[in-house]
């Protein structure tokens, strides 16, 4: 967590104007204060503190501005490579596929893991939901979507349930249970409805909430029990593809990447987008938090993965190479960060090394292209999920 | 599909796009008489067909790539059918062996211009149709079928297309009309796969982009928000952060260290998860270094929590912790519970002389007791997120260096790296650990929480006095 002032949501009198409105919580002399936005504004604009002068400060501001433009010079064009030319190279990786998951009759669309690092869950075009104990290959759960193309499934931080959705526009939650007999779609719950299809949705800190995303170019947040709408993004000017939420303590922004190009961080609570990136070239099919939070990366149909800082609010690393010319259509993080997994539409999977630049290994044997890539909650395997109807799971 | 000839959505023109430049390229450099790969003649029955190549023989491509990734490049070239195997011609990927194949003409690449339409179609099944009845496969004949239904008011069309396209073949030399057929049946298993077979041809549902906007290629913008004053001279700190992060976590990823005793996807052993799991009476060292990275990564590993509790249970200043577990169940609860847990946090953290009162500045306890008339999830934020500083500056700094977490150190396993043979290994793969299912643990996990909650819950006096009176 970056040191930001923090906008507290709180309402009540401004210790200022004394008129009742949103305050912000901010530090005068390093006194907390409460001021309206207005009056932080104006406070921001006027202000000679006590002692100073016009021409003081002026003096002032002379000199920082030359020592910023001295410290400017100095870093001009400094890039994440150079910076980690220091840094050894990631040693020769010896990553085999451990297991090959099959059973989905059609393209498997989506997949995520439970936190219990063994089970996963994954979607296919044929409307099935699979649960999987991918240790010991056990199909857990069968659920069938009365729709085609579930484009999206997740499964909750407890493990005790599903989400799903796809063409049917909305985003249902399935209780799961011990009994494997159980008829799960009995107990299924909608909550989420958009007006174009899901195409991606994960559960925040807890099972009572969903973040979803819709070709509608919406992203709303839900409350699981009630089905009520709690919040909704707009901002975006197509399909919302993908969205990612922080890893932080705060817990209170993601990121959504859509067919506009652009790559929006949302905060959860006012709704409002925080920032937005628009670097690529074409569609972005995902947008992953780097493990510290403090940054993403986006898959794009554009052959290239990039990484944004947000704290220098710009792009920081391209991952692209000549001989890759087919679109990306999902990646993530090995647990440190080091290592950028992408799934890409020539049936292959391409490991990079985030620091230094430069690609490290191939990872072959899907026969279409690969949908999904996701590591383990502990880091020690990748599954990848293939429109050739299975998924793999490679250490 | 059937609306293939309607319009050219934007999904497939994307797709089509991507192959454009770089793979005619590469295809047209590939039949280079002189640097391109070399060919030969073949004799297939009574005729020979020139200009064949074996898959063994693709890799010479401008650009330097290793085997793989060319044999990968040239599956591409085969599924989008730039090149067509000769024996099993129904699979659409590049074998690296003595399979053979050929370059498809360029009237048969795949492009954007011309869409393989269901009339086409039809027309090429009748004509193989009117050449010899009963050669189609079971899976044309069913297209044909459908076709001959649906497109019954053009079939007088199409079969006058057929027979003068037939007619006009017989008349070419045997080893041109051999070559020409070949081509022409590669280009419809691309354009038509047999069922059950994956086609790259596919794009998945449409996205809803108009696809007659403007691309606006190769021109980009690079937005800056400009929301946050942050200034070039912190970006060369920011990059840093990022390498010490990743030098920070290198152990700790499996990925590029082994972890210990081994990774069960290896080995088929499950050892180190039941090494790791929640509630583990001594965690590993590499666990209990971790904590030591973050207060966030201390409180997101419940096992470091609890250690964490043991120490604040001795410095008597559990009341901070515990205030920002029950704001972050406020934050992701139901909306429901919103008001009941506003009320019970407020009676239990911050009303005057509450059992757990905490010691937040005069200004954020007023705004959020305020705030409390009206609750809503994020209304204990401001208060958490000054509660968390001032763990995070300062108790946890004190954990690390108190004999509570030095303990734990010392105490913490440090298991062998396993050593399995293979026939060890697959020992172990049928000895699969089944480990405990996520429900049965989060029940389990339901019961420790409601015990705590009772062992710490404020004593309603009133309701103890009134016990203690009807008991009398």
């Amino acid at each position: 967590m970056c040191d930001q002032t923090f906008m507290a949501i709180t309402f009540g009198p401004c210790d200022n104007c004394s008129t009742t409105s949103p305050l912000m919580n901010i530090y005068i002399k390093n006194e907390p204060t409460n001021y309206c936005s207005f009056c932080v504004e104006m406070m921001a604009c006027q202000g000679l503190l006590k002692g100073e002068t016009l021409a003081s400060l002026k003096n002032e501001s002379e000199s920082l501005k030359k020592k910023l433009e001295e410290e400017r010079a100095k870093l001009h064009d400094v890039e994440l490579h150079q910076v980690a030319e220091k840094i050894e190279v990631v040693s020769a990786l010896s990553i085999k596929t451990r297991r090959v998951l099959k059973g989905h009759g059609n393209k498997v669309l989506c997949m995520d893991w439970c936190k219990d690092k063994r089970r996963l869950v994954s979607s296919s075009q044929d409307g099935k939901v699979i649960v999987w104990d991918g240790f010991t290959l056990n199909k857990e759960h069968a659920v069938p979507m009365p729709c085609t193309w579930v484009m999206a499934c997740a499964y909750a931080p407890s493990g005790c349930a599903i989400a799903c959705g796809g063409l049917d526009n909305k985003c249902s939650v399935y209780p799961l249970s011990l009994d494997k007999n159980e008829n799960l779609a009995a107990k299924k719950k909608s909550v989420a409805m958009h007006t174009n299809y899901l195409s991606g949705c994960t559960f925040t800190n807890s099972d009572m909430q969903i973040l979803t995303s819709s070709g509608d170019g919406t992203c709303a947040l839900w409350d699981v029990e009630s089905g009520q709408l709690l919040q909704s993004f707009h901002g975006h000017t197509a399909d919302v593809l993908s969205l990612d939420l922080a890893p932080s303590e705060t817990g209170n922004t993601f990121v959504s990447g859509g067919c506009d190009k652009k790559a929006n961080v949302w905060d959860m609570r006012s709704g409002q987008n925080v920032q937005s990136f628009e670097t690529h070239e074409s569609d972005i099919n995902c947008v992953k938090y780097y493990p510290s939070g403090d940054a993403f990366a986006s898959a794009s149909d554009d052959a290239t993965c990039r990484l944004y800082d947000l704290r220098a609010d710009r792009e920081v690393a391209v991952y692209q190479k000549d001989s890759i010319i087919f679109g990306v259509s999902s990646l993530d993080f090995s647990l440190s960060g080091r290592l950028l997994f992408g799934g890409y539409n020539d049936y292959t999977i391409n490991i990079w090394d985030v620091l230094k630049g430069n690609r490290v290994s191939m990872l072959f044997g899907h026969e279409n292209r690969v949908s999904t890539v996701k590591v383990s909650p502990d880091g020690t395997s990748v599954c990848s999920a293939s429109w050739d109807n299975t998924l793999r799971i490679w250490a | 599909s059937k609306e293939a000839g309607k319009k050219d959505n934007s999904t497939r023109y994307s797709l089509l796009a991507s192959l454009s430049c770089s793979s005619t390229n590469t295809v047209v450099e590939m039949q280079n008489p002189s640097s391109g790969v070399k060919g030969a003649e073949q004799k297939l029955n009574v005729t020979t067909i020139p200009h064949v190549i074996a898959g063994e023989t693709h890799t010479p491509i401008r650009v330097k790539v290793i085997k793989q990734e060319a044999q990968a490049f040239a599956t591409m070239l085969v599924a989008y059918g730039y090149i067509y195997p000769l024996q099993n011609h129904k699979k659409l990927v590049m074998c690296n062996d003595a399979s053979l194949y050929r370059f498809q003409t360029p009237y048969f690449w795949p492009t954007q211009k011309w869409v393989a339409e269901d009339t086409d179609y039809a027309i090429y099944l009748a004509k193989r149709n009117i050449r010899k009845k009963g050669m189609l496969e079971p899976y044309e004949q069913a297209h044909y079928n459908h076709l001959h239904e649906w497109l019954n008011h053009k079939w007088d069309f199409i079969v006058m297309q057929a027979t003068e396209q037939y007619k006009v073949a017989r008349e070419r030399k045997k080893p041109d009309r051999v070559v020409f057929d070949c081509q022409e049946r590669a280009y419809w298993i691309v354009n038509r796969p047999p069922r059950y077979t994956h086609s790259a041809m596919d794009y998945g549902p449409d996205r809803l982009i108009d696809p007659s906007a403007d691309q606006v290629k190769g021109q980009y913008r690079h937005t800056h928000t400009h929301t946050h004053t942050h200034t070039e001279w912190r970006r060369l700190r920011i990059l840093l952060e990022m390498v010490k992060y990743i030098t920070n976590y290198k152990n700790h990823d499996p990925f590029l260290a082994p972890c210990l005793p081994s990774n069960p996807w290896q080995t088929e052993s499950d050892a180190y998860w039941n090494l790791n799991t929640r509630r583990v009476d001594v965690p590993t060292k590499m666990r209990v270094e971790r904590w030591s990275f973050s207060l966030f990564e201390l409180l997101s590993d419940l096992r470091g929590r609890d250690d964490f509790k043991i120490f604040l249970k001795k410095e008597f200043s559990g009341e901070n912790l515990a205030f920002w577990e029950a704001a972050e169940e406020m934050k992701w609860g139901t909306a429901s519970s919103m008001s009941t847990k506003a009320e019970a946090i407020f009676k239990t953290f911050l009303a005057p002389g509450a059992p757990r009162w905490i010691n937040i500045d005069g200004r954020t306890m007023g705004l959020t007791v305020k705030g409390l008339d009206h609750p809503h999830r994020y209304v204990l934020d401001a208060a958490q997120t000054h509660v968390f500083m001032l763990m995070k500056k300062d108790t946890f700094f004190r954990y690390l260096k108190s004999p509570v977490y030095k303990d734990i150190q010392k105490k913490a396993l440090n298991p062998e790296p396993h050593n399995f043979s293979d026939s060890q290994v697959e020992q172990n793969a049928r000895n699969r650990g089944m480990g405990i299912h996520p429900i049965i643990l989060w029940q389990q996990e339901e019961e420790e929480r409601a015990k705590a909650a009772i062992a710490s819950a404020p004593v309603d006096v009133k309701a103890v006095m009134s016990k203690i009176d009807r008991k009398k």
